[in-house]
């Protein structure tokens, strides 16, 4: 039984289409991604699944009810995470939690514990009594992460959790996630950051422009729509492009970006030497594997993050 | 109605209440506090200052009163009509669009009503607590003359719940901070002309009316009778015109829940 | 070489956006610069002053309080002006710190707004007076000096305002200062009854604000209320101190505000 089912989900805004007809289904303790560039659609999807966006046409049950219809009784059983931190401004760090665990209707001693276990977690224990304009970004992230476990949620949404983040925030949230993911919990991410979705992700689709182009596990996903390796060349600006119809016979597949030309095949490090040994020395170069962002250009032409 | 309805509510707008009275307990007392004054410093300005060059002037029955004491029970109504009206609006429209606190509570198991009746029970207990302190001056300056003015509390908060469904109905239609300006540009006139610092009657017959159309007047005028104990049939009519407003407020404000919360 | 426009005429580059920026709430403007003339002149003017049947400084109410009535809502203008907008600049939509990416000194974004306010403030004044003369509520060709009076006594007013405001990070405070400052002004500086008339220990309000200041010159022009020449130099010496103070300290603020 899928805890997420969608069924041509729409979502239109006046005349433009953020959500065009989607469709697919997330089960019980699974970590679904929704990947794609910003506009993409993934947090209007978000929003729906919440029941505080309305659907335009189009089917959608989250455990078994409509948010739309029944927002408050679908919400009582989903932690979220939103993409920019709204924690409240006017409380203290502790108060946001037991505020927030109010909310779902908790009796207040019930509230009290759990806000100790999950400063805990979030690492806050020590700013429990600070204003939340003092916190850091990666501790109003985690603050916001741990104000949404306040009701033992089964399904967790996170969008973008670790946009604006240092290296070593981003590694301690993840490791977060994790746990949360060993204990059964459903998560459901969207990201623009290709190692965030191979981190965190069993399953993923890549949306563009509203719709889904392609789902998978990361590693489907690349083994379908790219090749083992990737060779990034460099020649400057101006012969990247005149270079392209050469390369491209060298390789399974060649791409040029504004700065650099990408060549797939399965030996990275062979197709370097080709390319030195026919003298077209390029300026720089890096032999790297596959990943999900080769898919998305593959898929929609288009860079991730441009 | 129903179908209107579902989705929107789980019971729990005392929690909104809680967090407002957490969040005054923090900051917000000097807010409110200056709220309390601003009708004081009217009624002293004006009382004081305009009081001397006017001297009195005729009340609900006919017999004089001070100008101070005229203007009074008119301040009171107009109080209660501001907070309400920025509460309403202005309030509202900022924390769904910038301070995103609505977003949070929508994202837990609250709904849209909840967020909606617990603005409202808040905002309405603030002009409880205005409204007994205004009164309060009132006595203490000698400006009440009936055990009847102790109904002005609750009238008050009948004002405010007709403004304040008022005005969240309105914002539900509002997309921009320039439209909202429209509620000042309303509440200005209103004030100024609706009886609060002289009769109407100064005004030709038109003008008369269509003052008498307006909200305001009635409250100010309910007012005023309740200041002296005077009750008429036009008592009825004013308390009769806010039971209407706040009623059919609050079903334009059921019926645009969804617009105003969400999108 | 490249900042040598900037420096010399930045000011106006920053005046040229607000203005453009005033665009956006242009029929509110429009709304109330029209509007508030008719609404105040006909409430307080011809409502109020039917209750006062005695003369006020030897004329009528209407000719009493309408010079002043021109000032207060110039004045109240130049508060607005300078308070949520700056606030916003620096906090909110952020513009200021944008700007100061570019050559654009500090002080010139305070300039920039004292010259847009102002500009919008002499439209809304000019229109008032004449709005004010189809009243009869002023005689006489010479009350157009009330005009550049109000802006004065706006711009002192603004600068000030402008300045305090860029140091304070807090909608709180702003709304204290609505209540506590221009409430109070508006009410107790001499605007509807003559400052005498309010108890000594009142009085005090009147002499600290801009506005009341204002409002006598006015009255000084408009109805030729005998104010004695040291008196008038008092006030206008007091405006010029808040206008070129305020500015001085807006330039200090802005400064810090920007350049951390």
């Amino acid at each position: 039984m899928a805890v997420i089912e969608a069924k041509d989900l729409t979502k239109r805004f006046g005349e433009f289409t953020a959500v065009d007809g989607i469709s697919f289904e997330v089960a019980p303790g699974e970590s679904f991604g929704l990947l794609g560039p910003n506009g993409a659609g993934k947090s209007t999807t978000m929003r729906m699944i919440g029941g505080t966006g309305l659907r335009t046409s189009g089917s959608l049950s989250v455990l078994g009810m409509d948010p739309e219809r029944q927002g408050p009784e679908v919400r009582a059983s989903l932690g979220v995470v939103p993409q920019s931190d709204n924690l409240d401004t006017e409380l203290l760090v502790r108060d946001n939690l037991i505020v927030y665990g109010r909310y779902f209707g908790l009796p207040m001693r019930e509230v009290k514990a759990k806000t100790e276990t999950l400063l805990e977690f979030a690492q806050l224990v020590e700013k429990a009594n600070a204003k939340v304009d003092d916190l850091s970004g990666g501790m109003k992230r985690r603050l916001t992460i741990a104000r949404a476990l306040i009701n033992d949620p089964s399904i967790i949404l996170l969008d973008e959790p670790t946009t604006g983040l240092d290296p070593q925030a981003r590694h301690i949230l993840w490791d977060r996630l994790f746990r949360l993911k060993e204990q059964g919990v459903t998560l459901v991410v969207t990201t623009h950051f290709m190692d965030e979705a191979e981190q965190l992700c069993d399953r993923l689709v890549v949306m563009d422009q509203g719709r889904i182009v392609a789902e998978g596990s990361p590693a489907a996903l690349i083994r379908q729509y790219s090749t083992r390796e990737v060779t990034e060349l460099r020649f400057g600006a101006s012969r990247n492009e005149a270079l392209l119809a050469e390369l491209a016979s060298l390789a399974v597949r060649a791409e040029a970006l504004p700065d650099r030309v990408l060549l797939y095949s399965d030996d990275g490090e062979a197709l370097l030497e080709e390319v030195n040994r026919r003298g077209l020395h390029p300026l720089t170069s890096l032999v790297r594997r596959s990943s999900l962002e080769d898919v998305f250009l593959r898929l929609t032409g288009r860079s991730l993050i441009e | 109605m129903r179908a209107a309805l579902s989705g929107l509510s789980s019971g729990r707008s005392w929690a909104v209440v809680e967090r407002a009275l957490r969040a005054i307990g923090r900051m917000n007392w000097l807010v409110i506090l200056t709220g309390f004054f601003e009708p004081v410093l009217y009624l002293l300005a004006m009382g004081l200052g305009m009081g001397g060059m006017i001297g009195s002037i005729p009340g609900p029955d006919g017999r004089p009163m001070s100008y101070a004491a005229y203007i009074a029970p008119a301040l009171m109504a107009s109080s209660a009509m501001n907070g309400a009206l920025i509460d309403s609006t202005f309030n509202v429209f900022f924390k769904i669009r910038f301070s995103k606190l609505y977003e949070t509570m929508l994202s837990t198991s609250l709904g849209p009503a909840d967020v909606a009746i617990g603005e409202i029970v808040m905002a309405l207990l603030r002009g409880a607590l205005y409204a007994l302190g205004f009164l309060g001056v009132m006595g203490t300056m000698g400006l009440v003359t009936s055990w009847w003015a102790l109904a002005m509390i609750p009238v008050a908060l009948l004002i405010a719940f007709g403004f304040a469904a008022l005005g969240m109905a309105t914002t539900s239609f509002m997309r921009t901070f320039q439209q909202l300006d429209l509620v000042f540009l309303v509440m200005l006139p209103m004030f100024l002309l609706s009886s609060t610092l002289f009769p109407i009657t100064v005004f030709p017959p038109v003008v008369q009316w269509l003052i008498m159309a307006l909200p305001l007047w009635h409250g100010i005028e309910l007012m005023r009778q309740l200041s002296v104990g005077i009750l008429t049939p036009m008592t009825f009519v004013h308390v009769g015109y806010f039971v209407v407003l706040g009623v059919v407020g609050a079903i334009a404000v059921t019926l645009r829940l969804r617009k105003l919360f969400l999108r | 070489m490249k900042a040598l426009k900037p420096r010399r005429f930045g000011w106006w580059y920053v005046a040229e956006w607000r203005l453009r920026g005033m665009r956006s709430y242009r029929w509110t403007i429009l709304l109330m610069t029209l509007g508030n003339p008719v609404l105040y002149l006909a409430a307080m003017g011809i409502g109020l002053g039917a209750l006062v049947r005695v003369d006020v400084a030897g004329v009528s109410y209407l000719h009493f309080v309408a010079p002043a009535l021109l000032v207060s809502t110039t004045v109240a203008e130049g508060f607005n002006e300078a308070s949520w907008p700056v606030m916003s600049g620096f906090r909110w939509q952020k513009f200021y710190l944008g700007m100061s990416a570019t050559p654009l000194a500090p002080v010139q974004l305070a300039m920039g707004e004292s010259v847009a306010v102002s500009l919008r403030l002499w439209v809304q004044s000019f229109t008032f007076w004449l709005i004010g003369l189809a009243f009869g509520a002023f005689d006489g060709l010479v009350s157009i000096l009330i005009v550049p009076i109000a802006v004065g006594a706006a711009m002192a007013t603004h600068a000030v305002v402008m300045a305090y405001v860029a140091t304070i990070d807090n909608d709180v405070v702003m709304t204290f200062m609505y209540r506590m400052i221009m409430m109070p002004m508006f009410l107790f500086a001499g605007t509807f009854y003559p400052l005498e008339t309010m108890p000594v220990f009142l009085q005090w309000i009147g002499w600290i604000s801009p506005m009341w200041h204002g409002s006598q010159l006015a009255r000084v022009v408009a109805i030729g209320l005998p104010e004695p020449g040291w008196l008038i130099a008092c006030h206008v010496g007091f405006l010029a101190v808040w206008t070129i103070g305020g500015l001085l300290w807006a330039r200090r603020t802005f400064t810090k505000r920007v350049v951390v």
